[in-house]
């Protein structure tokens, strides 16, 4: 039987990749794209982002050389795997006026090729599970999604060097990848060495892995990995307060908090469309100039666009401080009484990736700071359900 | 359009059988759709006109008519414009039904009050064909409706039929005078003050624009209903249906999913519920 862990070196990355296109799998992970690591189609290591590393601050976002050729030495970059989950835009059906009255609907059929997802960092494995949770785990469950991520192979990388906006720790998303994964990599680089321990997480796995040039991993390359994610897990760019989060932001919805972050806030969506687990979407019906043929297209929308609360003539929140606070309070607080857990897994793309610099974390803090200095002269807030 | 039965974002084809028309800018479009579509009082379609979009209804007919859908509409944008300009042959798409509908297992035993406004009386008739079907289906039925001309009462062809049921009652009101109207004027909330009913053994239902929505719960609240037992159908900001597309999330609700009719005690703290 196959080790559940090996050491593979960048050739076994690369035969591991070859498999998995042998399999039938189309293979994304991150690229060198012009200014960020972007998510594209991989065919060996030579497309990753090799000796590269990201910096990131509220607001920046940088390339900068490494002096190393690490295979994954950055974090994140704007791209989640959920553009290939649950893509930007998406064909649900078209129709056709055939010679008589009738109309032929046609649902848009399943992708042939699974997906393999390479390079997944923990925060976006738990990004998956609550989409996967939102998306199809309802009554109505969306069938697309479902057979997506019901078919794709995922090859987590654990992270041993977290990025300045990372708070995956206090999120309990991270830097370790749990179960829900096939494969589990830690790059172990030093100055004599430059490995990756293999750790097997499923069936399917142990099978990729049983084909690749693989070394036994010794309990010392293990306890070199423990050690790497444990330092990762103490040096984390920042960290979210979730004590009590529901019921405080619940407590807090007429916080002088959420004014004071509009004022600063541009509404451009830029942090729903980072976010990996945000999944508003609207619809668009389009036709050709015959008037025969029509189709319906499903696209990321977001709760900081005007015309998302919209419809059938009256506009739910007008102001840029009732679309702040849908956001946040949604992702934070409902999302717990809806799905069950938090709707955030702490990657941090919503402050790097926000024009002026928005931090959630210090957003927290700072409903928590106004209820505390108002609760020193009255109570604040009312029942929220 | 033959589809799979599991993937609800895909239309069923439905062929537009008979308009009605109500007001003039109310008509009814009488449907079959191509496989019988199933629903309980209050719970909602997606009508779609293929190229163009879909909108929101709730059913008008009776939920034991599966198999002959009326859907009324009030003529206010561009899906129901172009509605109001179709005639009998034309082919639309159906999907749903979604949501949970009125809260009808509760109602055996007790009086249920339903407050109309405009054309939010068609949800509402769907609840009434389910009412006036089976006798054990609730005590008494008042229904109590406003319009702001005589010309804009819907279904105003069937009033004496429903106020001469035994159990059920029926009031109507416009809003400000009119020569042809000698019946009771004022805001739907003027016809509250008078009610016969308990409001401890009593379920209030009522559909409107939003701003009426709002004035009959602070109403229905002022004369000792409590608000576990006011139901409003916020037939508003509806999209997929399906808990999925995340436009209608309001505080922890989805209306389409967990409404649209809502609970007045689940919603009056959360701010802008109502508008």
């Amino acid at each position: 039987m196959t080790p559940t862990r090996v050491l593979i070196d960048r050739s076994g990355l690369d035969a591991l990749i070859a498999t998995l296109a042998a399999q039938g799998y189309r293979v994304l992970g991150p690229t060198l794209g012009r200014d960020a690591i972007v998510l594209g189609d991989v065919a060996g290591t030579d497309d990753l982002p090799v000796g590269w590393t990201d910096e990131q601050e509220a607001g920046h976002y940088r390339l900068r050389r490494r002096d190393d050729a690490a295979l994954f030495g950055y974090v994140l970059g704007p791209h989640s795997f959920k553009r290939f989950l649950y893509p930007p835009r998406q064909r649900l059906w078209s129709v056709s006026r055939g010679s008589g009255p009738d109309l032929e609907v046609r649902a848009e059929p399943h992708d042939d090729r699974p997906l393999a997802f390479l390079g997944v960092r923990p925060c976006e494995i738990a990004a998956m599970r609550i989409q996967e949770r939102v998306l199809t785990g309802g009554e109505f469950p969306d069938p697309s999604y479902a057979d997506r991520y019901g078919r794709a192979f995922v090859v987590a990388v654990q992270c041993t060097e977290p990025g300045g906006t990372c708070f995956c720790a206090s999120m309990r998303t991270g830097p370790r990848a749990g179960t829900d994964c096939d494969l589990a990599l830690t790059e172990l680089l030093g100055p004599d060495r430059h490995d990756l321990l293999v750790e097997v997480r499923t069936p399917r796995g142990e099978q990729i892995v049983a084909g690749l040039p693989a070394r036994e991993a010794t309990d010392a390359d293990v306890a070199t990995a423990n050690e790497a994610l444990a330092r990762a897990e103490a040096s984390m760019g920042r960290s979210l307060d979730t004590e009590g989060i529901v019921e405080l932001l619940e407590r807090n919805i007429e916080s002088p908090a959420w004014g004071k972050v509009a004022d600063r806030c541009l509404a451009c969506a830029n942090c729903t469309s980072v976010c990996p687990t945000c999944f508003c979407t609207t619809v668009e019906d389009t036709t050709d100039l015959t008037g025969q043929h029509a189709e319906r297209w499903r696209r990321w929308d977001s709760c900081f666009n005007r015309d998302f609360s919209f419809i059938a003539g009256s506009l739910i929140r007008h102001s840029t401080r009732s679309r702040y606070r849908q956001w946040m309070t949604h992702k934070l607080s409902a999302w717990h009484r809806q799905f069950g857990t938090s709707g955030c897994v702490g990657c941090g793309r919503c402050i790097t990736w926000c024009p002026v610099g928005i931090d959630i974390t210090h957003e927290v803090d700072s409903i928590r700071n106004h209820e505390r200095s108002a609760s020193t002269f009255h109570t604040v807030g009312g029942r929220y359900r | 359009m033959s589809n799979d039965a599991t993937n609800h974002f895909v239309p069923v084809a439905a062929e537009l059988l008979d308009v009605i028309v109500e007001t003039p800018t109310i008509r009814t479009f009488v449907l079959r759709p191509a496989r019988p579509l199933r629903f309980r009082a209050g719970q909602f379609v997606q009508l779609e006109l293929p190229g163009l979009g879909e909108a929101p209804f709730t059913p008008s007919s009776s939920p034991q008519e599966p198999e002959r859908i009326e859907i009324t509409v009030l003529r206010t944008g561009l899906v129901t414009d172009a509605l109001h300009r179709l005639e009998p042959g034309a082919r639309l798409g159906l999907r749903g039904p979604f949501g949970r509908g009125y809260p009808v297992r509760r109602f055996p035993g007790q009086d249920v009050l339903v407050v109309g406004g405009g054309v939010g009386l068609a949800p509402l008739r769907s609840l009434l064909h389910h009412l006036f079907a089976d006798p054990q289906s609730a005590r008494r039925v008042s229904i109590q409706y406003g319009a702001r001309s005589p010309a804009e009462l819907c279904f105003r062809r069937q009033y004496d039929d429903w106020a001469r049921r035994d159990r059920v009652t029926f009031r109507a009101t416009i809003d400000r005078p009119h020569d042809d109207w000698d019946g009771h004027v004022g805001l739907v909330t003027t016809l509250l003050d008078d009610l016969d009913l308990d409001p401890a053994t009593t379920y209030a239902v009522s559909c409107g624009p939003e701003v009426m929505l709002k004035f009959v719960a602070w109403k229905l609240r002022d004369i000792g209903f409590p608000a576990e037992r006011i139901y409003l159908s916020m037939n508003r900001s509806m999209s997929c249906g399906m808990g999925l597309c995340g436009r209608c999330n309001i505080g922890p609700y989805y209306l389409c999913k967990d409404g649209p009719d809502l609970c007045y005690a689940d919603i009056e703290d959360i701010p802008y519920a109502l508008g």
